[in-house]
């Protein structure tokens, strides 16, 4: 066990905090410090093609499909300096961090070609079309389906809290294609460009205000007959093995960006004396802990390479980090106190922690409720049996 | 930066795990609680035949030159079969000789500490007065005090070794909730001490032993209360099914499984922060203690609800690790001092 940096790992960071600050500082002064997802699309889709011309975009992809094939460590020393320089999330995580890598482990040489670059270079933005109305949780239940017409697959249905769609180019879609077919069986996954007359897109407003997700609806929209990963009949496996990367290296820079969150929680009780109520520090303290404990899990989880056992780093991961920043948001506004219920403008707009008081109700939600969480943390990680289905 | 055990630390870890799971059975344990709290023959061959009890104390003072990480692992493994050993107090008073004691007094202590011969306890008070090499005061609630040759005890800043048989010393063994590791008083009248010579390095030493070994065995302890009860939930079978198909059930597991993740990661978090002589060392002491102690708490109160009635009985070992888990939260320093520490790192003093 060992948790030092090496020497060279050190001047990694050195470079990489220089490079990030120099941007944030210089070209991209206007985006430092953006917290929302769906603020400023067109500079932040500037600043992924920055990156990618940079080569610092997708750094642990193998060097042809623009990566640096950096090691994990190099990985993680990279998403933490990311957000410790107030460097805003990348408008598209979904493409570097869950297409690409879909891509990379199941897709065909010519996917590679065609994505990857692109991907890297920030080039194509993608988004999730996986939750319809009728499959949340169930997501086995989909229904939108999908079939083979003149060397084209024809997609009909509609998709739901499609994150970012109305800014992406490309959407990858759990379809079902085979006729009469229930359940995991039967799904193809598939990639389609978002730009065209069979596909619609409507936002959907957030209980912040904002709108990050949308309705996508499909009449009779297409792609080429080669955009499926896997074979017909493999869009489960696929997706499920994609959901797999969302507990990536990425991770750590979404810890970084809760250090600046807890940060300015604990600005804001020095400021207005919340820090010395000893219930107040007692849970400033447990945030504290909670948020270091996450970075050693985060990296128990990818230094493991013993992928014979369930690694319950990474099943309990997701609960955690969810339940503990829905925590952060609760403590903001009890550090805050009615400060935090005033809006700065006449706008309904919300400054970063209010904000993330609303936003961290989304955490416990989306990529699997905390009550599917502990479905699967009971079944896969402790052997319990599986929940009864019902027959519909 | 690779935070996985080696494979030495997963052979030490394995070793660990089958020593205790094979001598420190219930039926030891029980036997050790109605007598004097402590397995005699299981700390002897602990000693001598496994030989790690000296696993962190350095090479040429006759340990094994090992680190804080392969001693969590060892209180790990006995922790989770609550085994009556003086580990704590051991752990605490071998390192505290090591890290501030002098040559003589290395070579008069650590080799029959280290071979079971001599059994150490610590303590430490702010209101036992020293008056040139003599001490008056009083310890209370000393772990294994009862039994222990010699103590390594803190009379505020300074560090003393004590013998038990030193004229003035007087000892009261108590019976305590936790019957694996009974709390003792123990009470000087002019008895006299012999200084440590580094006493600060003999007192942060002893804190890091003392906290990591605790948070070990509550990370021990709370996978144990796991391990058993997702047993129970398989076997027991009610309405037709068996208990662990109940969501609110498996969803309580769940839960325990959640935090002992995280008390795993703060355990081996603070062992590898001391070894690493890391500027993290400190609030990953307190995390560890604070956090692990309250995981395994959770842990054991949660395994005497899903065991139903036969969880309450003293025939069954939840309430071993129910006491043991309690024990742990107090002792050296409850979890809201330890978050206090933390929240003076970060927030300054409260008012
Ligand atoms: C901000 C946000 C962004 C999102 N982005 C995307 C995206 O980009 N792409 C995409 O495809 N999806 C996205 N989602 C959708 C998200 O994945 C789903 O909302 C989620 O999977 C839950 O599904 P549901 O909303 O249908 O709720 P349901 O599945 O209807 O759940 C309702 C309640 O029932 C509980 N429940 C359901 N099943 C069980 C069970 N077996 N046991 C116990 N309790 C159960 C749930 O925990 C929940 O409390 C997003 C959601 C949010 C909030």
């Amino acid at each position: 066990m060992k948790l030092g940096f090496s020497p060279a790992e050190e001047a990694f960071r050195a470079e990489c905090a220089d490079w990030l600050q120099a941007q944030m500082a210089g070209p991209f002064k206007d985006i430092k410090g953006i917290s929302k997802l769906t603020a400023s699309p067109e500079r932040r889709k500037e600043w992924e093609q920055h990156l990618g011309e940079h080569r610092w975009s997708c750094i642990g992809w193998p060097v042809e499909w623009g990566g640096r094939g950096a090691s994990l460590a190099e990985q993680v020393i990279f998403a933490e300096e990311y957000a410790r320089a107030g460097v805003p999330g990348r408008v598209n995580h979904i493409g570097i961090e869950l297409a690409g890598p879909t891509i990379l482990t199941f897709g065909t040489e010519e996917q590679k070609q065609r994505f990857l670059p692109d991907i890297a270079a920030g080039r194509t933005i993608f988004c999730q079309g996986f939750s319809e109305p009728g499959a949340g949780s169930d997501l086995a239940s989909v229904r939108t389906k999908g079939r083979l017409e003149n060397g084209e697959w024809v997609v009909n249905g509609q998709k739901i809290w499609t994150s970012l769609a109305h800014i992406s180019d490309w959407i990858f879609v759990v379809t079902r294609t085979e006729e009469g077919s229930k359940g995991p069986k039967g799904l193809t996954f598939l990639m389609m460009p978002i730009d065209q007359p069979g596909i619609e897109i409507r936002g959907i407003t957030q209980i912040n205000g904002d709108a990050e997700f949308n309705e996508t609806f499909f009449t009779d929209a297409r792609c080429p007959a080669d955009s499926l990963i896997g074979g017909v009949g493999d869009g489960w496996k696929i997706a499920m093995g994609l959901l797999a990367f969302e507990r990536g290296v990425s991770t750590l820079g979404q810890q970084m960006a809760f250090r600046n969150e807890l940060d300015e929680i604990i600005a804001a009780a020095r400021a207005n004396g919340a820090a010395k109520d000893p219930l107040i520090r007692q849970r400033i303290a447990k945030a504290e802990i909670g948020l270091r404990l996450m970075r050693y899990g985060a990296l128990r989880m990818l230094s493991n390479t013993d992928h014979s056992k369930i690694d319950g780093a990474a099943l309990t991961y997701k609960i955690q980090w969810a339940t503990w920043r829905r925590g952060l948001g609760e403590l903001a506004m009890d550090v805050l106190g009615q400060a935090g219920e005033v809006a700065a403008g006449d706008e309904y707009e919300w400054d970063t922690l209010p904000n993330l008081f609303l936003y961290s109700r989304a955490d416990t939600i989306y990529g699997g409720t905390n009550q599917i969480q502990r479905n699967l943390i009971a079944e896969r990680g402790l052997g319990m049996p599986r929940e009864p289905r019902g027959d519909v | 930066m690779h935070f996985a055990f080696t494979e030495e630390q997963a052979m030490i870890a394995e070793t660990a795990r089958a020593f205790f799971a094979e001598n420190a059975t219930s039926e030891r344990t029980r036997k050790a609680m109605a007598g004097q709290g402590i397995d005699r023959a299981l700390w002897q061959a602990f000693c001598q035949e496994l030989g790690l009890s000296g696993i962190a104390i350095p090479e040429e003072l006759g340990g094994a030159g090992l680190g804080m990480v392969e001693f969590a692992i060892v209180a790990e493994a006995a922790g989770a079969q609550v085994a009556a050993i003086p580990l704590l107090g051991h752990a605490m008073a071998a390192r505290a000789i090591a890290a501030g004691g002098t040559a003589a007094q290395q070579a008069e202590w650590l080799p029959a500490m280290l071979g079971g011969e001599v059994i150490a306890a610590c303590s430490g008070s702010n209101s036992v007065a020293a008056t040139g090499d003599t001490l008056t005061g009083s310890f209370q609630f000393v772990p294994h005090g009862a039994l222990a040759q010699v103590f390594v005890l803190r009379a505020g800043a300074g560090l003393w070794i004590v013998r038990a048989d030193a004229p003035g010393v007087s000892i009261t063994g108590h019976t305590t909730m936790d019957q694996t590791r009974p709390l003792a008083t123990v009470t000087l009248d002019a008895a006299q001490g012999e200084a440590l010579a580094d006493s600060a390095a003999a007192l942060q030493a002893a804190h890091e032993a003392g906290w990591i070994c605790a948070a070990a065995e509550a990370l021990g302890g709370a996978q144990a209360c796991l391990d058993r009860t997702v047993d129970y939930a398989k076997e027991r079978v009610q309405f037709g099914r068996p208990i662990g198909s109940f969501q609110a059930y498996k969803h309580r597991l769940a839960d325990m499984m959640i935090e002992i993740e995280q008390a795993r990661s703060a355990v081996y978090w603070a062992a590898c922060a001391v070894d690493e002589q890391s500027d993290e060392a400190g609030i990953a002491l307190h995390a560890a203690k604070s956090f692990a102690a309250d995981t395994m708490f959770m842990c054991a109160g949660n395994m005497i609800q899903l065991h139903g009635g036969i969880g309450f009985t003293w025939e069954h070992d939840a309430h071993l690790y129910f006491k043991r888990a309690r024990a742990l939260q107090t002792m050296l320093g409850s979890g809201n001092a330890h978050r206090e520490q933390v929240a003076t790192m970060i927030l300054g003093e409260a008012a």
